[in-house]
């Protein structure tokens, strides 16, 4: 054993990380506990985080979840056929779909969200383009629509990424054999592609429900101020109306939503996502 | 010929999901060769903004509070993040899941509870400012590099480091000769995903910052309602413009495809 020298025994390396997560994660988690579960007056209460269900925000509670599940199944429909095409036109090799996919990041992600608000917008580009054509105008600013489109938008590559991270790894002859034994397009896809998608498909829902729940910037800029998600109800507690207490509590009850995330993940590995590209 | 029609659909779809991620980059761009404050009009072509854009202070100076930040939390993430990696990969199987449990929660949590968390814990004992909001960067960077290292530390070849001990050289620079090498790959791929997650954070610098100190996305954030300066387009462009060349050049150059091959052939 005492050939090992040590390397083994070398878990007093994670000291520094173990100190950080006490004191930036774990910790911070017990302070917003702490807001979430006092009154301003400093007794316990669970009215903070029972505020979820006032008429109010339990509204923007459902529109988030409305915005959250579309966006996760357009996100699921969109990705599918893309994966398919770039393995279809070999595009899948040298990190094309990487580069192609994360590269919009380096655009400042306000700024894509304003592009959207211009594109959008009642006298906007798409506007301008659909009369061109002579098309009806759309009237899509300041709507559901919009928002839809927009968390559509900045989250699809977080559904892409894993699923075609899952696709590519299936073996060519797994397929070949398929074909030779005369199964279809459809078949393949359905018996074999798609199963084997599934730990892909899992991280990506992870990584677009809460996300896309959860944003108020998204929605703020798209829906006009209007469209409240409940994101915008918690930020607008701690900028405007400096309510802690109540914007902790309405936190805390976001949290079953990550909790249920985290069961997710805790069968299926998050490790080496992202990596492949630098 | 149902093969050839099926290509030209899969070309079609690739075709409609570019434009649709890149639609809203275009607009920027040509906004910022736009001669008009105007964002719907054009008002002919101009490289004004280009130019007015490195004598504006406020954004020179939150172009390198961004950037510093994203460096600076990177790196200190890197460092904490690879010897955490390299020690929780030692641990019990029970402290292991403890730990990855807990590293998954910046990472899953909603960034608006992780930012109101931090800003809350914060205030407690430091004024919000550059200070603050280079620890939540921190914090939420090294899970990126703990997923990116894991990986390789798992594919490492441990009897390399005991044989170099044994040949008699010391932990240190065993582990700089052996160990270091053999997780170059995940450790820089984590530092720059961890550098471009700093970039593109928003919603926690929005809350842990406090007064005074802007990184370029809150001080966008707060031109919304005034009107976004045209400066900005000029100086996400020439952003965009930059990696799209560094990644182009990373991705595609032949000379480091074939080096890449070669060491996988050696190793």
């Amino acid at each position: 054993m005492n050939k090992l020298k040590g390397i083994n025994k070398r878990s007093w390396l994670s000291t520094p990380y173990l100190i950080w997560i006490i004191g930036f994660t774990v910790i911070p988690m017990a302070v917003i506990f702490r807001y979430a579960l006092s009154s301003p007056e400093g007794g316990f209460t669970l009215a903070n985080v029972a505020a979820i269900a006032d008429p109010v925000h339990l509204k923007a509670v459902i529109f988030s979840l409305e915005i959250a599940v579309g966006c996760t199944l357009i996100c699921i429909l969109l990705s599918y056929p893309l994966v398919l095409a770039l393995r279809r036109l070999n595009l899948g090799k040298r990190g094309f779909a990487l580069f192609v996919l994360i590269l919009p990041m380096w655009m400042n992600f306000i700024l894509r969200v304003l592009a959207w608000q211009m594109i959008l917008s009642n006298n906007g580009i798409l506007n301008l383009l659909l009369q061109k054509i002579g098309l009806e105008p759309v009237a899509l600013a300041n709507s559901g629509v919009a928002i839809m489109i927009g968390v559509v938008y900045d989250y699809l590559p977080y559904m892409v990424l894993p699923i075609f991270n899952a696709v590519s790894e299936i073996d060519e002859d797994i397929i070949d054999a398929a074909k030779d034994l005369g199964a279809g397009g459809f078949t393949i896809f359905r018996k074999i592609i798609f199963p084997l998608s599934v730990p892909g498909l899992l991280s990506g829902i992870v990584m677009v429900f809460v996300p896309s729940m959860t944003s108020f910037v998204i929605s703020d800029i798209l829906g006009g101020g209007k469209l409240q998600l409940i994101g915008n109800i918690i930020e607008q507690e701690f900028t405007k109306s400096m309510n802690w207490y109540l914007g902790s509590g309405l936190s805390v009850s976001l949290m079953i939503f990550v909790l249920i995330s985290m069961a997710f993940t805790m069968r299926n590995d998050m490790e080496g996502k992202g990596s492949a590209i630098w | 010929m149902v093969e050839k029609l099926k290509n030209l659909i899969s070309r079609c779809y690739l075709g409609l999901i570019l434009l649709f991620l890149y639609a809203p980059i275009l607009v920027l761009i040509v906004l910022s060769f736009n001669n008009s404050r105007s964002r719907v009009q054009w008002g002919g072509f101009t490289l004004d903004w280009y130019s007015r854009l490195f004598s504006n202070r406020q954004i020179m100076e939150a172009l390198s509070t961004t950037l510093t930040l994203a460096f600076s939390s990177a790196l200190i993430a890197t460092v904490i993040g690879v010897l955490g990696a390299l020690g929780i990969h030692a641990m019990r199987r029970k402290n292991y899941q403890l730990v990855m449990v807990c590293t998954n929660i910046p990472l899953l949590n909603a960034d608006i509870v992780t930012g109101i968390a931090l800003m809350l814990w914060f205030v407690n004992f430091m004024p919000l400012g550059y200070g603050s909001v280079l620890l939540a960067h921190i914090t939420f960077n090294i899970p990126y590099v703990i997923l990116s290292v894991m990986p390789k530390i798992r594919q490492m070849n441990l009897s390399l480091y005991e044989a170099a001990r044994d040949l008699g050289a010391n932990a240190v620079y065993a582990f700089f000769k052996i160990i270091l090498p053999q997780l170059a790959g995940g450790i820089v791929a984590g530092f720059f995903m961890a550098f471009t997650m700093s970039m593109d954070d928003f919603v926690i610098t929005y809350f842990t910052k406090g007064a005074g100190v802007n990184t370029l996305s809150t001080m966008i954030y707060g031109e919304i309602r005034k009107g976004i300066k045209p400066e900005m387009y000029a100086l996400s462009t020439i952003i965009f413009v930059f990696v799209f060349l560094v990644l182009l050049a990373v991705n595609y150059l032949p000379d480091r495809k074939g080096k890449a091959k070669k060491e996988r052939v050696k190793g």
